[in-house]
């Protein structure tokens, strides 16, 4: 019989330990399939810092390390310096990367790093339990303002594509969402760009995938699929922010 | 092969790149600047990479990725700047990186000063970080001494797969000594790489399997076995990597215990107190960890009294202590702030301790 799909060989046979409607398995998984169809599995090397997602090292199938929290950008440049020539990847959560690492991610781009950072912002500290984020949306609930979010106590949502896009050496930026099987194909087409551009070796590259975390939202996986098309891209709408000419 | 002339921190970077480090992270911080300014023109020459970080935090971060990937990883810092750098030396200890780390220390706490200190020393040998983890660490007396430390650190932080420090006070880092190079290392290949560091995160087509060097261990008997197989390596490397140098023991009423620049102050004052007619001797700890306790089974029958000598308020002193275990009487000559005593200061000190004791 003819095999018209199977799971791509960038993943280990392993069961994820993300929640039920979580974002992160196929976020993980449109990476893989992209390094895959790249012939880069072998070639690749990814960095997972702290967050639900450290534990993506046992579920991509490639060589990885770990990360302090928010330091990933700093260890991928490392990385690049000693292994030019493969493709390096950070995997990082929004309080990761928006608060605790905002620094490491505004020099990396700022240097024009050439890897690819892929971005999950799902408005919410997973891996803690639900506190605020920078990115939690005004008026959302989290368990450091139970009563949702005000701008008052906590300012507005951070939007890193659009800071990010001021960044000469960021030279794409873009926003995806994990919400339709439609939606995942585009974002699986912006991964393979940014990739495709790292190797090209002109910049840093950035892809910011919009995703659920049902468990500390307090949603269903169906209801968390609304909120991010609702809620969520409204404030953080989709689409590329910044692209080099040819692609 | 001929001595030249030059400032510390430009010796102790040439000593990095002829070691075969091949990338370097930086970020200025008086007094190690001079390190950083010349491994950006001339670690490229020699085939390697700089980067000057945004931080310390980064700088030590940035190691970690490119040791990580093998490659022969060197920052340098002055005590505040090391500080910053204490979260990802501990990270780096946990997932057993070779790192080679030269702090150029200044007076503290704080922002401190810029002038010459030595009161890291605990923060060196005990580390700012969490948990459990050791980091061996050197203190050179002079210049000639800290490039052939420097030299050899990266094949101890390989060996062990650790961070190594070299402790090199400011005195040193800006004062000029004629030095003599050792002969430039080539740069590790990918295949040597590939042999010798077989855990290294290079992709999975370049090695055996796959690698993922980590730290999280969330299973406590599995954390558990890890550190008990770290501590295995330190074990290794307290019978291994223990290192001093003893002058004038045999007769030694007084005992100076010194490292550094206040090593080279307290060989003065022994001679200062010689013309009076006082014996003195000095301990020079070369490890500041391992602390080479055996140094002090070699004091003579004469002796009175052990002094810690120290740029600080007193930091090495507790390890003296410990080393001596009851056996001396121990006093302690210190300044602190960035002030360096002269040998004079330290001979004087050192008497009024003798007769206090008598």
């Amino acid at each position: 019989m003819k095999t018209v799909f199977e799971p791509t060989r960038g993943m280990t046979k392993v069961d994820t330990s993300y929640c039920p409607g979580c974002s992160h398995g196929i976020a993980h998984r449109i990476i893989m399939e992209c390094l895959e169809e790249r012939g880069d599995l072998g070639n690749a090397i990814g960095v997972v810092p702290i967050g639900c997602s450290i534990n993506g090292h046992h579920f991509m199938n490639i060589d990885m390390c770990e990360s302090t929290h928010g330091r990933a950008p700093a260890i991928a440049t490392g990385i690049r310096r000693v292994q030019p020539d493969k493709i390096v990847f950070t995997y990082q959560g929004d309080g990761d990367l928006a608060s605790i690492g905002a620094g490491e991610i505004v020099h990396a781009a700022h240097r024009g790093e050439k890897f690819t950072t892929f971005f999950i912002n799902n408005g919410i500290y997973g891996m803690t339990g639900g506190q605020m984020a920078p990115t939690t949306l005004i008026g959302q609930r989290a368990t450091t303002c139970i009563d949702g979010r005000t701008v008052e106590q906590a300012g507005m949502p951070l939007r890193m594509c659009e800071l990010l896009a001021t960044i000469d050496c960021a030279v794409y930026v873009e926003r995806v969402i994990l919400n339709s099987p439609a939606n995942v194909r585009k974002a699986k087409k912006a991964v393979k760009t940014a990739l495709d551009i790292q190797q090209a070796g002109l910049g840093f590259t950035f892809v910011e995938f919009i995703s659920t975390c049902p468990t500390n939202w307090g949603l269903t996986p169906v209801e968390s699929l609304r909120w991010i098309e609702n809620e969520m891209a409204s404030y953080y709408p989709v689409g590329n922010f910044r692209k080099p000419e040819g692609y | 092969m001929s001595k030249v002339l030059m400032k510390g921190n430009e010796a102790f970077a040439e000593a990095a790149i002829r070691a075969g480090c091949n990338c370097y992270f930086g970020y200025p911080i008086t007094p190690q600047n001079e390190i950083p300014e010349y491994m950006s023109h001339e670690l490229p020459k020699a085939g390697g990479s700089f980067v000057q970080a945004e931080s310390e935090l980064a700088a030590v971060n940035m190691a970690y990725g490119a040791a990580a990937a093998g490659g022969r990883a060197f920052i340098s810092t002055s005590s505040p700047g090391l500080a910053l750098m204490q979260e990802g030396l501990g990270f780096i200890c946990s997932t057993e990186v070779p790192l080679v780390v030269l702090n150029v220390s200044r007076g503290g706490p704080g922002v401190g000063g810029i002038q010459p200190g030595q009161a890291d020393y605990l923060q060196v040998t005990r580390g700012g970080y969490n948990g459990d983890a050791k980091t061996p660490v050197f203190a050179p007396a002079g210049i000639q001494e800290c490039v052939e430390l420097i030299y050899e650190a990266f094949d101890i932080a390989d060996k062990y797969r650790n961070p190594v420090i070299i402790f090199a006070d400011g005195m040193m880092g800006q004062m000029m000594e004629p030095v003599e190079l050792p002969e430039k290392k080539p740069l590790i290949s990918a295949e040597q790489i590939r042999t010798q560091k077989p855990w290294a995160i290079t992709g999975t087509d370049h090695h055996d399997g796959r690698n993922v060097v980590y730290s999280l261990r969330l299973q406590p008997d599995v954390l558990e076995a890890h550190v008990e197989h770290m501590f295995e390596k330190y074990a290794k490397a307290e019978r291994e990597l223990a290192r001093y140098k003893t002058s004038n023991l045999d007769d030694a009423e007084i005992v100076f215990v010194a490292f550094g620049t206040m090593s080279r102050l307290c060989a003065e004052a022994v001679e200062l107190l010689e013309a009076q007619g006082i014996k003195a001797g000095v301990i020079r700890p070369i490890s500041l960890w391992p602390f080479p306790d055996a140094a002090f089974d070699e004091i003579g029958d004469k002796t009175k009294l052990v002094i810690s000598t120290e740029l600080s308020m007193g930091q090495m002193v507790f390890d003296v202590k410990a080393a001596v275990n009851g056996r001396w009487p121990v006093g302690l000559i210190n300044r602190t702030g960035g002030v360096v005593p002269s040998s004079v200061e330290i001979a004087e000190r050192a008497k009024k301790l003798l007769e206090e004791v008598k």
